[in-house]
């Protein structure tokens, strides 16, 4: 298995060296490439059509926050090919990169959730929406800077008979917990 | 005396016929709804009490809150009550829809579902066993056996 992998990615490394900023096998021994958002399409391009690779299915694509650098968000493509029996971990820095969906229609929601759930934007998306958050929810809640308990709560007003969305007020302190220490 | 003696008979009538066909409205939100399932099922079988699983809140007297309350269900939630005609009653299932449990810190969660709607019985555990739950709704059978509709209004 491993000197498969070796052997795909020096493959690739091969075929795309420009469209490649580095590759490399994480520690359990999948091939991550990172590429620039401004050749992600031709690389997911070469990837699903190319008969050396036949990655037909995107499994998940996830957001990553990473507060300190710049750019901030990383979002990583995971992509099977069921004829190769492989897969490839693809990662693309920046908050605003080109959508996949003309590749992948499976694509579609898995953006739309890194969207809600991180702000990053997919240019070209046929329909960037929030998908899981209430509607009219502000902020970005998976966000390094964003409060666990967000801003806003809910419960009904009798007199105006309907379910208000008012600014969060905690009735109980946020529990520490002193892990090291059995006595805190 | 006389006319006290024939209220409380009809109270006790009334609160028969109620107690012996509780009929929730199917509404499962997480988990805690396969719970449900289970007491529904042949083992515990609510069916015996009367209780049949209706899908329309017209049909209903009772909803279980089963799982996490989230904001965006929220109103759902309350509309789905509305609708149930009066007598009606909750029961909330577990920690998350009695407190919010393990989210109550969450963003996105309601810290217990009675901020929604007024709950009747409040079943502990996450998930609490079917023998919990089948505990809450014969508690709540307690509840409604005892209700004294017309002898109230007629005391008033």
């Amino acid at each position: 298995m491993y000197s498969n992998q070796i052997n795909f990615l020096t493959k690739l490394l091969v075929s795309v060296p420009f469209w490649i900023k580095s590759i490399k096998l994480n520690r359990k021994n999948q091939v991550v490439v990172q590429v620039k958002s401004e050749n992600l399409l031709s690389f997911i391009d070469y990837l699903k059509n190319h008969m050396h690779t036949h990655f037909e299915l995107c499994i998940d694509i996830s957001g990553i926050d990473l507060i300190n650098t710049k750019p901030r968000f990383l979002t990583a493509y995971q992509l099977l090919s069921i004829r190769k029996n492989s897969r490839i971990i693809i990662e693309v820095l920046g908050s605003s990169i080109p959508s996949i969906t003309e590749y992948y229609p499976s694509a579609n929601w898995m953006e739309r959730e890194s969207w809600d759930m991180f702000g990053i934007f997919y240019q070209n998306h046929p329909d960037l929406r929030r998908i899981l958050t209430d509607y009219g929810f502000k902020g970005y809640p998976m966000r390094k800077d964003f409060p666990l308990t967000g801003y806003v709560e809910v419960r009904y007003d009798d007199t105006e008979k309907r379910v208000v969305t008012e600014n969060i007020e905690l009735t109980q302190e946020y529990r520490s917990f002193e892990f090291t220490s059995p006595w805190a | 005396m006389n006319s006290d003696f024939f209220l409380s008979k009809l109270d006790a009538l009334v609160a028969w016929a109620r107690t012996g066909s509780l009929w929730p409205i199917t509404f499962g939100l997480a988990c805690c709804a396969v719970e449900i399932i289970h007491c529904g099922a042949s083992r515990y079988d609510l069916d015996r009490f009367g209780m049949l699983f209706r899908p329309s809140p017209r049909q209903s007297d009772v909803i279980i809150v089963a799982g996490t309350l989230t904001n965006k269900i929220a109103p759902a939630l309350r509309k789905v009550y509305d609708q149930i005609p009066s007598p009606r009653w909750v029961i909330s299932i577990g920690s998350c829809a009695n407190g919010g449990g393990y989210y109550h810190y969450s963003y996105s969660v309601v810290r217990g579902c009675d901020r929604i709607v007024p709950v009747d019985i409040y079943v502990p555990g996450c998930p609490p066993t079917s023998e919990a739950l089948l505990y809450g709704l014969l508690q709540l059978q307690k509840k409604v056996s005892r209700s004294k509709v017309i002898k109230a209004w007629y005391s008033i």
